[in-house]
């Protein structure tokens, strides 16, 4: 790997509360353009609440704080003066559970089109088959485009999520443990998947799945108990670790 | 037999029971109010007005009488109530205020109707100088259902998943754009029961359109909202109670009763048509 990378987000001194309980604690971190960068951790230990923190998606839990910076092109997202639609059309997400709309499968793709005024319809067609071409998934559903989405296998529907976030064209694609649900077949496929947008987006993945950080991560960060403790090039993270507690996380004496 | 077993016979043996219960109680309404009412319903009872002491002629006045008035407070209450549910379910902030803006509604719910006629008499017809009319009527109605179009719609829109908010606002979509877009056309086929449960009761009441809305006899048609109607259950009343010629009337009671029933049916029906519509992308 080549080094320096560019940087496309720097995380500074993230803290975060919930109501009195403080969930993350002095976070910084950076993530590199153009590659993939793994969280991973024990259940509880913050990984999911930093990554909803890179497109403001913490906004919507009442009572909830955030302390220090995320930089993206130069600003802080959290400034005041930070336009959020702007920001998450920039940073896209993938969840956890599939969460189609229950609208046909065309509908869920044109959604993020329409929301942004495109009305050309030749402009939508294309990009609807250009997303799910990009998310391996237009053979599987170019006769059935009319269908609701949620006649879809659950790996099918998480790879209409993924182009669904695709066809805003965002920069940043935020994965929040995308295979959870998923038989291994699905998740292997999401996984070639991810490794293939890299050369188009910059991505972060949360997985509670050491093997699928080791798998198709660049980079990887260890989180436990709202602390990052180690961050690094993911071969050195699982074979040379530095922190005890990333070694003893990787070679499973908790978890 | 294990005990247990036998624990369990006798429970479902009482859910059967009670859906029997129910069932046949809803049966025998439908069943005597279609064979006395059949008798008398024919063209000319659903088209004339009513003649000589409304012992001939038809009930054409209040059959439109009481649709207006229905359709009148579902067009005044389900629109306001759709944006109460939103206000309280997406928009407002988690405060004191607010519950005691929900109890408040939930208890609006349990007031008798006749107390809903005293209050638009007091406020549409004479404050507000509606007079007796369509209008004060179909707002006392409106405001009848308010409550349960409001729980409805809440119920409906608390049931929308989170994460399909969440899909839609990581896509860039404002909050409007997400309850516009998704929230609302998920929430719909709830909502749309709510309204389907309101029909009914807008168009059965008596008590609230009593001072407000209806008169006991006109010839003719309503040609605006600021005339006063007849209206179906405040007919089957008035024959029942008032008059000369009680076999003739009690028939013609059923017969409008009967009506009131294929009528509220109808509306219902167009409302249950739309909410299977909305439901094309949900799976069954």
């Amino acid at each position: 790997m080549n080094l320096p990378e560019e940087i496309r987000i720097q995380a500074e001194n993230i803290n975060f509360y919930y109501g009195e309980k403080q969930t993350l604690k002095n976070v910084s971190m950076a993530i590199f353009k153009n590659r993939v960068t793994a969280i991973i951790g024990p259940s509880g230990c913050g990984k999911s609440t930093f990554i909803r923190l890179l497109n403001r998606m913490n906004d919507l839990i009442p009572n909830t704080r955030v302390k220090g910076r995320i930089i993206l092109d130069g600003q802080n997202i959290y400034d005041p003066d930070v336009d959020v639609v702007t920001l998450r059309r920039k940073v896209g997400m993938v969840f956890q559970k599939p969460n189609p709309f229950p609208k046909s499968i065309r509908d869920n793709l044109g959604y993020g089109l329409k929301i942004n005024d495109i009305r050309d319809v030749n402009l939508i067609e294309d990009t609807i088959r250009h997303s799910l071409e990009e998310a391996a998934l237009w053979e599987e559903v170019k006769d059935r485009l009319h269908e609701s989405a949620l006649r879809l296998s659950g790996g099918q529907q998480q790879r209409l999520c993924i182009a669904r976030c695709l066809a805003v064209q965002p920069e940043v694609i935020l994965f929040d443990e995308p295979c959870a649900s998923l038989d291994p077949i699905s998740t292997k496929r999401i996984e070639e998947l991810i490794e293939q947008l890299k050369e188009h987006y910059t991505i972060v993945i949360v997985t509670h799945n050491m093997q699928q950080a080791a798998r198709v991560s660049d980079y990887t960060a260890f989180m436990y108990l709202g602390e990052l403790i180690e961050f690094g090039p993911t071969e050195k993270i699982f074979t040379i670790p530095e922190d005890k507690r990333t070694e003893e996380y990787i070679s499973g004496k908790f978890g | 037999m294990k005990r247990s077993t036998r624990v369990q016979y006798l429970g479902f043996g009482f859910l059967y029971l009670a859906v029997l219960i129910s069932v046949l109680a809803l049966g025998a309404i439908v069943y005597f109010i279609t064979v006395n009412g059949i008798k008398v319903i024919n063209w000319e009872f659903l088209t004339q007005v009513p003649r000589r002491a409304m012992t001939r002629g038809g009930v054409a006045p209040a059959l439109v009488g009481t649709f207006y008035l229905t359709i009148s407070a579902i067009l005044f209450a389900l629109p306001m109530g759709l944006a109460c549910a939103i206000y309280l379910t997406e928009y407002s902030p988690k405060s004191a205020m607010v519950n005691v803006i929900r109890m408040s509604i939930n208890n609006l719910a349990g007031v008798p109707s006749v107390v809903f006629g005293l209050f638009g008499l007091t406020v549409f017809v004479k404050f507000l100088g509606f007079g007796v009319s369509i209008l004060s009527g179909s707002l006392t109605l409106g405001i009848m259902i308010l409550p349960g179009i409001i729980s409805a719609a809440q119920e409906a829109l608390i049931a929308v998943p989170q994460s399909l908010r969440e899909a839609s606002l990581a896509l860039g979509a404002t909050q409007w754009q997400t309850i516009r877009k998704v929230v609302l056309p998920t929430a719909l086929p709830g909502i749309l029961t709510g309204v389907i449960l309101s029909i009914g009761r807008a168009a059965g009441e008596t008590a609230p359109i009593m001072f407000t809305a209806v008169i006991f006899y006109t010839r003719g048609f309503p040609k605006s909202i600021m005339d006063e109607v007849m209206a179906l259950p405040y007919h089957i009343y008035a024959l029942m109670t008032e008059g000369t010629f009680p076999e003739r009337q009690t028939m013609i009671a059923y017969g409008c009763a009967l009506i009131l029933l294929l009528l509220v049916l109808m509306v219902s029906g167009l409302a249950i048509y739309l909410r299977q519509r909305s439901r094309k992308y949900e799976l069954t």
